[in-house]
């Protein structure tokens, strides 16, 4: 474990949405988001940009939403990755993903991934964000389609039906 | 994977081409667009906790606030709000502006030093500032001052072998700001940067530039003509329209800026004037 990522790895292990993977044959410069991907079959992380300018790729490391392609996959051996995948223990959909289609905020999808991920991020250590909180959090995520509107409103729904039900 | 900075030191005697990894928003993008070849040995810095912290050393005798040194690995998520920023405004603002939400949950000031871009957003920061960035090996340690830190285009005096563990910033009295011009609002390289910091306690004031030369830039012509114009120490400064158009032309030229992909020389030349004149005119506000 201390050698890792020391040297080129032969195999590491990672903890992606609370099971532990063994990633082989990896070369040492690929990104979580390659290894997500094409070795742990997990493709709700996209790949656009892979510079860090489109958030599509967006996963929880220890909490914190970042970039995956931007994660050096073998120094995330004793992170928490939490992918799209990860937010919902059953096939069931999240609340912010039921919102995203009740308010239409899905056209191509290519986004849709690491806006939701983005959203849970936001609204589970903010829960009543500003517009100007939610535009901000929300910065890092790009979508060609909706013009973002959409995307609002269904933030804007998640922190209603959240306040009602925490209130009853 | 090193969790303290001596298992950083040891490997890096062994292996002084090793590449230090912080947040990798700099190293990651050049290794998934192939402008680096494939790594094969990396020190991954994301586990070193004295890294990772950042402490307030109030000042003993005078009235100064004492300095603040803050571990090369602390993301600029962490600089935005709270503590540190009310330590560093402008530090502050220059967090706010760097990438996205996902960059500053990454990006760090060590990271900053390392790539060391003209165009970076802490460091014009952390030059106002007068910082002291602070270096390690296996056979010795050294400060630096930032000015020296940095001597062109991605290239600073960090030497095979050497780590930076932080940077130590003096807590002064009076306004500092940071303002940026980039083609757009979020996530964006800067075109033409500017960093103002009043140091009321002396008298004086620090500017400096980013993306108009090779290195971050001091206007040292346009800070002593300012502190002979104006008493400085004043609580509440009186700037006119004159004053505030003058001080801008004079940090304005002490920039060297360039005709790149992202802007042209005229226009980086006449930005950061802009930037260094409104930067005073909320100083006096």
């Amino acid at each position: 474990m201390s050698d890792i990522p020391i040297g080129a790895p032969e195999i590491y292990r990672l903890t992606v949405n609370g099971e532990s993977h063994d990633v082989q044959d990896a070369w040492l410069g690929e990104s979580l988001l390659y290894v997500l991907r094409e070795r742990l079959g997990l493709p709700g992380s996209k790949g656009a940009c892979e510079q860090g300018e489109c958030g599509s790729c967006t996963v929880l490391l220890d909490g914190a939403a970042l970039c995956s392609c931007l994660v050096m996959a073998a120094a995330a051996t004793d992170a928490d990755i939490v992918t799209v995948e990860g937010l919902t223990q059953d096939a069931a959909l999240t609340d912010v993903q039921a919102a995203f289609l009740d308010e239409g905020a899905v056209q191509c999808g290519f986004c849709t991934p690491g806006l939701i991920v983005a959203v849970h991020h936001l609204l589970d250590n903010n829960p009543a964000p500003t517009a100007l909180e939610t535009r901000e959090a929300l910065s890092g995520n790009l979508c060609r389609c909706t013009g973002y509107g959409r995307i609002f409103a269904a933030v804007d729904a998640v922190v209603a039906s959240r306040a009602d039900q925490a209130s009853r | 994977m090193p969790s303290t900075v001596d298992e950083v030191l040891a490997h890096l005697e062994e292996r002084p081409d090793a590449l230090l990894l912080s947040g990798g928003t700099d190293l990651m993008v050049e290794i998934n667009m192939a402008h680096r070849k494939a790594p094969d040995e990396v020190v991954a810095l994301r586990r070193v906790q004295e890294l990772l912290a950042w402490r307030h050393e109030p000042s003993t005798g005078d009235a100064d606030g004492g300095t603040v040194t803050i571990g090369s690995g602390v993301p600029y998520a962490e600089m935005e709000h709270g503590r540190l920023a009310a330590l560093f405004p402008a530090l502050a603002e220059a967090a706010r502006t760097v990438g996205s939400p996902q960059i500053r949950a990454a990006g760090t000031l060590g990271g900053n030093l390392g790539t060391c871009s003209p165009a970076g957003d802490g460091l014009p920061v952390l030059y106002a500032l007068d910082a002291i960035v602070h270096l390690r090996s296996a056979r010795r340690r050294r400060d630096v001052p930032v000015g020296d830190f940095m001597v062109g285009v991605k290239k600073n005096v960090l030497e095979p072998g050497e780590l930076i563990t932080g940077v130590t910033l003096p807590v002064r009295r009076g306004w500092q700001g940071y303002s940026k011009v980039g083609v757009r609002n979020a996530m964006v390289i800067a075109t033409a940067s500017a960093c103002l910091a009043m140091d009321s306690e002396r008298g004086a004031v620090s500017v400096a530039l980013g993306a108009v030369g090779t290195t971050i830039l001091r206007c040292r012509d346009a800070e002593n003509w300012l502190a002979g114009e104006l008493d400085l120490t004043a609580d509440l400064l009186e700037i006119s329209d004159e004053l505030a158009r003058e001080f801008g032309q004079r940090a304005a030229a002490d920039a060297r800026p360039i005709d790149d992909h992202r802007s042209t020389a005229a226009y980086r030349g006449h930005a950061v004037g802009v930037l260094a004149s409104r930067l005073l005119r909320r100083a006096a506000r």
